[in-house]
């Protein structure tokens, strides 16, 4: 019994520090309505720096002076990245302030390795809350009693903020509607600088509080970010009050399902965001959103290619067909790899361009079709064709099941659905070492001896790319097409005039799926291996880039996102120690300048007005 | 003339529904904008407050050009806008969303306090603890303009205030609005509904299509039934 009690009790030191680093997202999402992914990179640096001034100016601040310090400095600096980065984007469809906020957490991951190391650092211990308070028998560390109390202080001091201040009023007004708030006169700009900062003054307070529990390193941003995801969407984006609620039910899930079911322990929190959704679409305490259809450009006409575009694009399809006779085997397998990305991104596209829905987590489909044909390969002793079909099919049964649940819900928790199955597939494929050897992913899976050379493989990936991407062109230009885009453009009406709005969006997700499997398939083949990294958000982030840089508003722009960003990175990993430095700042470049992405350019030349203006209304308008 | 619109064109994405509006509303003058449904009257208001995102011409407010200001800089001009969907915030009480709605003292026009709006509407007094998403149509009707009012405005835009609301309660309505004038504001009020716009305003314009195709004084509309007939009826 004693044992539970401690148990409980670090349940609940957890829940506070998720809790302050939760609801620091959630509030900067209900009024600037940036899902900012940089979020856990101000977390870590919140420690980093944290650690830094305890290290060396505890002497003169003390350790809690430090603390607090290294939280105010981080929140400042949000201030500053507020009023240079993001105020030039407020009016980005959202998925473009995600991108710029990835992008950042980028910079920051690689700055952290230049600054500090990219060894585990190890703060010095609280004074007076270094030792263990028996309880039950059982020790307690006397520093998760403190935590324990500070969650709730922190929740009690922001009820006062919000309901007793101007500001704090002014905040709640324009997480419902800022439109009216500035029509009442309130300049939102420093509203939302103050709430940004605000936002990130509790996330560095909750990596700051870490340093004596946890070392501090260089990917604790990612880890803290998946997780403050998972508990903003339980507990409804925007509500400080169930991101409390969802951060004790997430933590004491953790800490009791670890006892109960250790295997599955990674992937507990994922399985209740899930089933929360599936109960309450938007969290516990979230309310219904408005629909924003911020994210498809009005003003291009979607048209097939003219016969002057289908000769440009077979002149270029020719001219890298005809690479292998000019290029060594090195570039024919970046060539390979491009290509199998190309496929991965115009099927994220259709998703999210034709279908309007944002999937975070394509990567588990592609993971899918790499495992399949891994296991094809080395259980089955299949060869190179039918394991790539098995792939396929894994890909495809994959979103069967996942799309299943996911169309039940729309925007954001849509988004954050997709990326919860996906880490649910990325633990299984983690923890069940038998099959898919876990960390150690499976070796060995090589094309036949007909696809063996760089340059047969190369023209296998160019005919499944080339395929793929008309298949999926011809799909938009579809009476199913057309039904998709009726349903993202305005489900009501879609369904009024008899088109069934889930299974419309379900057979999307498992057409763009079964595509994402055929390149993962591929993908298993050119690597020779497969690693749950196949499965990872970074997958699922890198395709969301690609389909960004090329033009949410296109519809095979990625085409071009993923051989850019692709080539990019590729580029980057060979030149420099600090790719992920110098990708991040092009990204966050690349959406100030062209918040329409690269394939939007021609398209902002070539209208009156830019591709992507001002998101129109969310609300319906009379025009009375 | 406190404000003066002239050639305002507006537009939703690639649709144009606004085609150079001209009115002018003086000091401490109604006027009430006319016409049917989908004529552009919240898109002009919209427009002139500055919240719809393009949109071309000019608007003069207190003699300084507000075209290009931004939407907040225009209401502490003391140009207040009452969006015909009340927009109430839901999750805050009445006494809150008054707060939200509070600017300083202006010189030369009424001020207004939480105090003096529960006199003007006496409803509003007995539920200042109430969450706006907790109120009926008609108490929201206050609460927006009186929200409005809380910014010390001297002319407010008042978009169809008398939608969706029992006859009894558009009468208080009309009093509230009488009331106003009589505090010397200046009222531009949309409507659709001929008769509560000839309890309030001085003169009228009609629009249709997102074109002025009147402007003179309600006695001249109801002496030229053939006006009536073209723009407003049903």
């Amino acid at each position: 019994m004693s044992f539970y009690v401690a148990q409980f009790l670090t349940g609940l030191a957890e829940a506070s520090s998720l809790f302050l680093v939760a609801c620091g997202l959630s509030i900067i999402f209900g009024v600037t309505r940036i899902v900012n992914f940089a979020h856990g990179a101000f977390y870590m640096l919140g420690a980093y720096i944290a650690y830094t001034l305890a290290e060396r100016f505890s002497g003169a601040i003390g350790f809690w002076g430090s603390l607090l310090t290294a939280a105010i400095i981080v929140a400042m600096l949000g201030a500053l990245v507020e009023t240079v980065l993001l105020r030039r984007i407020y009016h980005a469809p959202e998925l473009f302030q995600l991108l710029a906020t990835f992008g950042l957490t980028l910079m920051v991951e690689d700055l952290a390795v230049i600054i500090w190391g990219p060894e585990d650092l190890v703060g010095p211990r609280a004074p007076g809350f270094k030792g263990a308070v028996m309880i039950l028998g059982q020790a307690v560390p006397s520093y998760d009693l403190l935590l324990i109390v500070l969650g709730p202080l922190v929740f009690g001091l922001l009820w006062m903020l919000f309901h007793k201040t101007r500001f704090g009023v002014l905040v709640r007004a324009a997480t419902q509607d800022r439109e009216m708030v500035a029509a009442l006169g309130v300049n939102q700009r420093w509203l939302f600088t103050g709430v940004f900062a605000l936002g990130i003054f509790l996330a560095a307070l909750g990596g700051a509080l870490q340093i004596s529990r946890d070392a501090v390193n260089h990917t604790m941003d990612l880890r803290i970010i998946v997780e403050t995801f998972v508990v903003v969407v339980i507990g409804g984006l925007g509500s400080v009050g169930g991101a409390f609620l969802a951060a004790l039910i997430v933590a004491e899930f953790n800490a009791f399902g670890i006892l109960i079911f250790p295997g599955i322990s990674m992937i507990l929190m994922f399985i209740i965001m899930a089933l929360v959704l599936i109960v309450r679409p938007y969290g516990l305490l979230g309310r219904l959103e408005a629909p924003t259809r911020a994210v498809i450009a009005a003003a291009i006409v979607w048209a097939p290619l003219s016969s002057a575009g289908r000769i440009a694009v077979a002149a270029i399809v020719v001219a890298v067909a005809l690479m292998p006779f000019g290029v060594g085997d090195y570039w024919l397998t970046v060539g390979s790899e491009i290509l199998i990305f190309v496929l991965f991104a115009a099927s994220l596209q259709f998703l999210m361009s034709t279908g309007g829905l944002v999937s975070f987590g394509h990567a588990a489909f592609f993971g899918l079709g790499a495992y399949g044909a891994a296991l094809a390969v080395k259980d089955l002793g299949l060869p190179l064709l039918p394991a790539l079909a098995c792939g396929t099919t894994l890909g495809c049964a994959g979103a069967v099941v996942i799309g299943w649940f996911c169309v039940r819900l729309s925007g954001v928790y849509f988004a954050m659905l997709t990326l919860a199955f996906a880490q649910i597939v990325y633990s299984v494929a983690f923890q069940w070492t038998d099959v898919t050897g876990g960390d150690n992913g499976m070796l060995g899976v090589w094309p036949d001896a007909w696809a063996a050379s760089p340059h047969t493989f190369f023209w296998l990936a160019l005919a499944v790319a080339l395929g793929g991407v008309v298949l999926l062109r011809m799909i938009v230009f579809s009476p199913f097409g057309y039904r998709l885009r009726a349903v993202r453009d305005s489900a009501l009406r879609a369904e009024a005039t008899g088109i069934n709005r889930m299974t419309t969006q379900w057979a999307a997700l498992i057409i763009a799926g079964t595509f994402a499997g055929l390149a993962g398939a591929l993908f298993a083949f050119l690597k020779g291996s497969v690693f749950p990294d196949s499965l990872g958000v970074s997958t699922s982030v890198d395709g969301l880039v690609m389909v960004l840089l090329g033009g949410i508003g296109t519809i095979s722009g990625s085409v071009l996102g993923a051989v850019v960003y692709k080539a990019l990175s590729i580029f980057l990993v060979s030149q420099t120690d600090y790719s992920k430095l110098v990708l991040g700042a092009v990204i966050v470049g690349l959406v100030v300048v062209f918040p329409g992405g690269l394939g939007g350019i021609t398209a902002r030349f070539s209208r009156l007005r830019p591709v992507l203006g001002p998101a129109p209304p969310a609300r319906p308008e009379s025009l009375g | 003339m406190t404000l003066t619109v002239s050639n305002l064109r507006g537009w939703y994405g690639a649709a144009q529904i606004l085609f150079g509006i001209d009115l002018g509303v003086a000091d401490g003058e109604v006027v009430a904008l006319l016409g049917r449904n989908g004529a552009g009257k919240s898109t002009t208001f919209r427009a002139i407050a500055g919240l719809l995102a393009r949109r071309d011409g000019q608007v003069t407010f207190g003699g300084t050009d507000v075209s290009r200001e931004p939407v907040y800089a225009i209401a502490r001009r003391g140009l207040a806008y009452v969006p015909e969907d009340r927009r109430i915030f839901a999750d805050l009480t009445v006494e809150e969303n008054l707060e939200v709605g509070r600017q300083p003292q202006r010189a030369g026009v009424p001020h207004w306090t939480p105090e003096r709006l529960y006199a003007l509407f006496p409803n509003l007094g007995t539920m200042r603890k109430r969450l706006g998403g907790a109120m009926s149509g008609g108490e929201q009707q206050m609460l927006t303009i009186a929200r409005s009012l809380m910014g010390n405005p001297s002319l407010v835009l008042l978009d169809e205030p008398s939608e969706g609301l029992a006859p009894k309660i558009v009468e208080d309505m009309a009093h509230a609005i009488r009331a106003l004038k009589a505090e010397g504001l200046s009222i531009l009020v949309s409507e659709q509904n001929l008769h509560f716009a000839r309890l309030i305003s001085d003169r009228a314009v009609i629009i249709e299509r997102g074109q002025v195709r009147f402007a003179g004084t309600i006695a001249e509309i109801d002496a030229n039934a053939e006006i009536c007939e073209a723009f407003l009826t049903v």
